[in-house]
């Protein structure tokens, strides 16, 4: 009987299978949370307005060969600092004749780039550190906190700025440096939450059931904290774009010729006052990103937080 | 003599003796549980009555694992309990705790909470079993992959009791089990127990601070004040309305309902 429901075609049919209130199986029973998950993110328009920015930052990285009009990196002296709309340029052309636009694009992947390995380094470790401080408690807590204090002490770009320094100048040591500076408010919310969560009764069962710490922490700590502390990613997003994209600007990021929003916007501001277009255009880049990921953070808070009843 | 009471402590349960629980250091140290002693024989529910913050629920907490700071013995099954519990003490001994609300994992389905300590013990047939749980306790298999937020507050503590039975343990810990529910849920759910009790031959200790409740479920009682056992008996004592210590005498009164005169006479033990 409902294995006929469940293999209904159509969309009813899998409306049906994605909303049911009493599902049939584990998989189905994860499909029906992320859907009532999405259900609530796409209630709210300006979610769904960063959500969609992302994804064509998202699209633009992975399609940049076939969207640019012109190799990111081709110089042409003879048609340099062209305006935007003129022949060939959709955006105009930079200080050596580079098709502004196709850097735009291409640079979406260093962008990209530089926030996918912040997102699966910083905010890991920091989830690691401040489930376990807050779960273990005592000395452990102390020391582990304490060591999140050192890091938490320092401004985020000046230390980013010492790390490249030391490091010298890339992409790679412009991402350590901001994976570096960027893990303790993560550690510190985490922790927040574990606390609130360790005394709490379903925690006391399962210790009860004979469950080891490690068990605790990873099984039913952290799927709590996971929420806010991907909340806090999205929001901080904005900040990692504007950090890879300042070191870039200081021309401690990446390198030239790649193609890289804060550099570009640094050899644009000699020309700001006549040919502002260089450095406006991946300002606004960096602007809607930013803007994006702040949006749809906002729309996150709301769709995930463990305490609105759903 | 005291070779009688050392066998009558070997076949009990669970028995404890000279039990202090403390919490906190120095000035600020409360000391919950003072110099507690009963026994429970295998098969029985023993209620543990009084008011809030007399000390019930530490007790069982200290039982459980849960209070680390005790003193005294504390027997299950004649093997004396030492500071950490073991996985056999958790195949003996297992707790239904107060609010069902905050007892299950927000996150977790049905499945998952009941699967969990079948699959740290090892527990063979994990699916089958799930599925015969949920009937046991009275709920249908449409339950099994619901969320927490998806049930009444009497579905989800019949789940936390599946949960406790998921390990067949010999004796269940009721910590008010059903003081978070309406009225008619709370018979349902004191029936289920007393049901599964006749069915696994489980042993209760049953805190409350609901007479009519123990009356109902135990065999006999101690009632706690302050920290302290300030009498035991049993339920047939209880009914006939003879408790000889006087703070019974007031839980008693209490009970029958409010009564100005009997709120005027109010005492407190300490």
């Amino acid at each position: 009987m409902t294995h006929h429901a469940v293999s209904a075609p159509g969309h009813r049919g899998l409306h049906a299978w994605l909303t049911s209130d009493s599902p049939t199986s584990r998989l189905q029973a994860r499909c029906v949370q992320v859907y009532l998950g999405w259900l609530g993110l796409a209630r709210n328009p300006l979610a769904m307005l960063g959500l969609g920015i992302v994804v064509v930052l998202v699209l633009a990285a992975i399609f940049a060969p076939l969207l640019a009009p012109a190799d990111p990196i081709a110089q042409d002296l003879t048609r340099r600092l062209q305006p935007p709309g003129a022949p060939g340029f959709v955006l105009g052309s930079d200080e050596l004749g580079r098709d502004i636009l196709s850097r735009l694009l291409y640079g979406a992947r260093v962008t990209l780039y530089v926030v996918a390995l912040v997102v699966v380094t910083a905010p890991v470790f920091g989830l690691i550190i401040g489930t376990v401080a807050g779960y273990a408690g005592g000395w452990v807590d102390t020391v582990l906190m304490r060591f999140t204090d050192v890091f938490l002490a320092f401004p985020r770009l000046v230390l980013a700025l010492a790390f490249v320094a030391a490091l010298g100048p890339g992409i790679g040591n412009a991402v350590l440096a901001i994976a570096l500076t960027s893990w303790p408010p993560y550690a510190r919310i985490a922790r927040a939450e574990t606390l609130t969560i360790r005394n709490s009764d379903f925690i006391a069962a399962i210790r009860l059931q004979g469950a080891s710490p490690l068990r605790i922490v990873i099984g039913h700590v952290m799927p709590l904290c996971i929420s806010s502390v991907i909340v806090r990613v999205t929001l901080d997003m904005a900040g990692i774009i504007l950090t890879a994209a300042g070191l870039g600007f200081l021309g401690l990021g990446a390198q030239p010729p790649l193609p890289e929003w804060g550099a570009m916007i640094s050899t644009g501001r000699q020309f700001i006052l006549d040919q502002w277009w260089v450095a406006t255009v991946p300002g606004l880049a960096i602007f809607t990103v930013s803007l994006g990921f702040n949006l749809l953070g906002d729309g996150l808070r709301d769709a995930l937080d463990p305490r609105s009843g759903r | 003599m005291r070779a009688s009471s050392e066998i009558a402590l070997q076949q009990a349960a669970l028995a404890i003796e000279h039990l202090d629980v403390r919490f906190g250091k120095g000035d600020e140290m409360v000391h919950a549980v003072r110099d507690v002693s009963f026994a429970v024989d295998r098969g029985e529910s023993f209620g543990l009555v009084g008011e809030s913050g007399s000390g019930k629920s530490t007790v069982l907490r200290a039982i459980a694992g849960l209070a680390t700071d005790w003193t005294g013995r504390i027997a299950v099954e004649g093997q004396n309990l030492g500071p950490k519990r073991t996985a056999a003490f958790y195949e003996t001994v297992q707790m239904v705790f107060q609010d069902p609300y905050g007892s299950l994992h927000p996150r977790h389905t049905v499945d998952r909470t009941l699967g969990e300590p079948g699959r740290i013990h090892g527990v063979a047939d994990l699916d089958t079993r799930i599925v015969d749980l949920l009937r046991d306790v009275g709920l249908g298999p449409e339950f099994r992959f619901r969320y927490p937020h998806q049930l009444s507050g009497g579905q989800r503590q019949r789940v936390a009791i599946a949960r406790a039975l998921m390990l067949e343990p010999k004796i269940l810990l009721l910590d008010e089990p059903t003081s978070a529910l309406d009225v008619s849920v709370q018979a349902e759910i004191l029936n289920l127990l007393q049901r599964l009790k006749r069915e696994h031959g489980l042993t209760y200790v049953l805190v409350s601070h609901d007479l009519a409740v123990i009356a109902h479920m135990c065999d006999r009682l101690a009632v706690m004040n302050a920290g302290r056992v300030v009498e035991e008996m049993t339920v047939d004592q209880l009914r006939r309305s003879e408790p000889s210590h006087r703070y019974t005498q007031q839980l008693l009164k209490a009970s029958l309902g409010y009564d100005r005169a009997a709120v005027d006479a109010l005492e407190t033990f300490d």
